[in-house]
């Protein structure tokens, strides 16, 4: 029609404005962002309460408890990943766009990671200190949680796209996740250990980052089939 | 006459029931395809087939001479979809989100205000969609497809909670896109008075 007239927007203008958008709905309904980040944190201040002020006790379980309850956490803020926009019928609006529905996708992902994710990274710090961990194995902590974060976004994102048509698929999505974020766990939780006792550790953040780039390169695809499978 | 889009002998079903089999149609530029029928004959599963979101059992959708399943991309270039619900996020101004739109899909050179004010609802641009009521919001989504550079205009029951104003408003914006060469399918239960070349498709 007026083919002359119109602008089309750029290859990376869906992803960014995806971004944006998510970004901007996440500062306007902050209650969505702080319920991970405070069940994170009262698990981890919660936990020396319990188990009581022996310090060898703490530094002993203190990784494995941080890193349970990162996932956990994670886990609990992926099912809304897709599903207001489901409910609402915007998701279907991205289904039609000419933009390519990967980038679409990974923009919703990278926007989750950064509302759900980065903040555990940025608390963590504080979280190991009721733990009494060791000064020097917090930079780890912080930087395999990063890496695993940003994997567990990514796998989640597939499980979010397949059971967002699902009445209550919560369950459902935690059972698809938790297989594929047992690595994630193992490789994040011992790191860490190693680094608290002395240990090399190299070898777990090289494992943990192989994950992540391997789950950046081939979730996005993976979460683009499964929108559109469910939106059927 | 050629025709730009075409249904050739679609079969579609849902769980255990058949909503249409060997249905065919074809549509010009400066056409309108109306789809009656009653609640639950399946005009909005054949929109949403049209649009590409529902895998057909048999048939085949071609537009401008490509079956649409294998140039997704640009047959999504040139459609607009507006569905039952509106696909506006509550929580952003109306501003906010038709921005959002902009990147999605080709916009037309038009003014964004003209289009705003044309609609009644410049008024509203800083308020969240929340505030707005059903009718506003259906005047919002209507601005949606007035922005899209889109030829194609897949618009499902458009005049659900408008007023008179608002209902004769979308005769009056798909007449004259009609008369633009542009295309449009649209299901409906009320009379709709646009002057324009119109074919009628009753699902049983």
């Amino acid at each position: 029609m007026n083919s002359a007239a119109e602008q089309t927007p750029g290859l990376l203008a869906g992803l960014t404005a995806t971004v944006r958008r998510d970004l901007l709905l996440a500062w306007k309904r902050p209650g969505d962002v702080l319920n991970p980040l405070f069940f994170f944190a009262m698990v981890c201040t919660l936990f020396p309460l319990a188990v009581g002020p022996s310090v060898e006790q703490l530094q002993f379980s203190g990784p494995g408890i941080l890193w349970v309850a990162a996932l956990l956490a994670m886990l609990l803020s992926l099912n809304s990943l897709f599903l207001a926009d489901f409910e609402d019928g915007s998701l279907e609006q991205l289904l039609v766009s000419p933009q390519p529905l990967v980038l679409l996708g990974l923009g919703k992902t990278i926007a989750h990671w950064l509302t759900s994710g980065l903040p555990l990274v940025i608390i963590s710090p504080l979280m190991a200190m009721t733990f009494q961990m060791p000064l020097e194995s917090i930079g780890v902590l912080m930087l395999t949680l990063t890496l695993g974060t940003i994997s567990l976004s990514m796998l989640g994102s597939v499980g979010a796209a397949l059971t967002v048509g699902l009445y209550r698929g919560t369950a459902l999505l935690s059972l698809l996740i938790l297989p594929l974020a047992m690595p994630v766990l193992i490789f994040g939780a011992r790191t860490v250990s190693l680094a608290a006792a002395g240990d090399v550790y190299s070898g777990g953040i090289f494992a943990l980052a192989a994950y992540a780039v391997g789950a950046v390169s081939l979730a996005p695809y993976a979460t683009a089939a499964a929108l559109r499978i469910s939106n059927e | 006459m050629t025709a730009k889009l075409s249904a050739n002998n679609l079969t579609l079903i849902r769980g255990e029931r058949c909503l249409f089999t060997g249905l065919s149609f074809a549509l010009g530029t400066g056409q309108l395809l109306l789809l009656e029928g009653q609640n639950g004959s399946g005009k909005t599963s054949l929109l949403r087939a049209l649009v590409g979101l529902l895998e057909l059992e048999e048939g085949e959708i071609v537009w401008n001479g490509e079956p649409i399943r294998r140039a997704r991309q640009a047959y999504f270039k040139s459609l607009v979809w507006l569905a039952h619900r509106v696909g506006l996020k509550a929580d952003l101004t109306l501003v906010e989100n038709l921005q959002f739109e902009s990147a999605l899909r080709p916009i037309a050179n038009t003014d964004f205000n003209a289009v705003l004010e044309r609609l009644g609802i410049e008024r509203l641009k800083k308020l969240p969609m929340r505030s707005l009521s059903a009718g506003q919001q259906r005047r919002v989504a209507l601005a949606r497809v007035l922005l899209s550079a889109a030829d194609l205009w897949l618009m499902d029951e458009p005049f659900t909670n408008l007023d008179r104003d608002g209902r004769q408003l979308v005769d009056e914006i798909v007449g004259q896109h009609l008369s633009n060469g542009g295309m449009c399918v649209m299901a409906a239960h009320q009379d709709v008075e646009i002057d324009a070349p119109t074919q009628k498709l009753v699902l049983e």
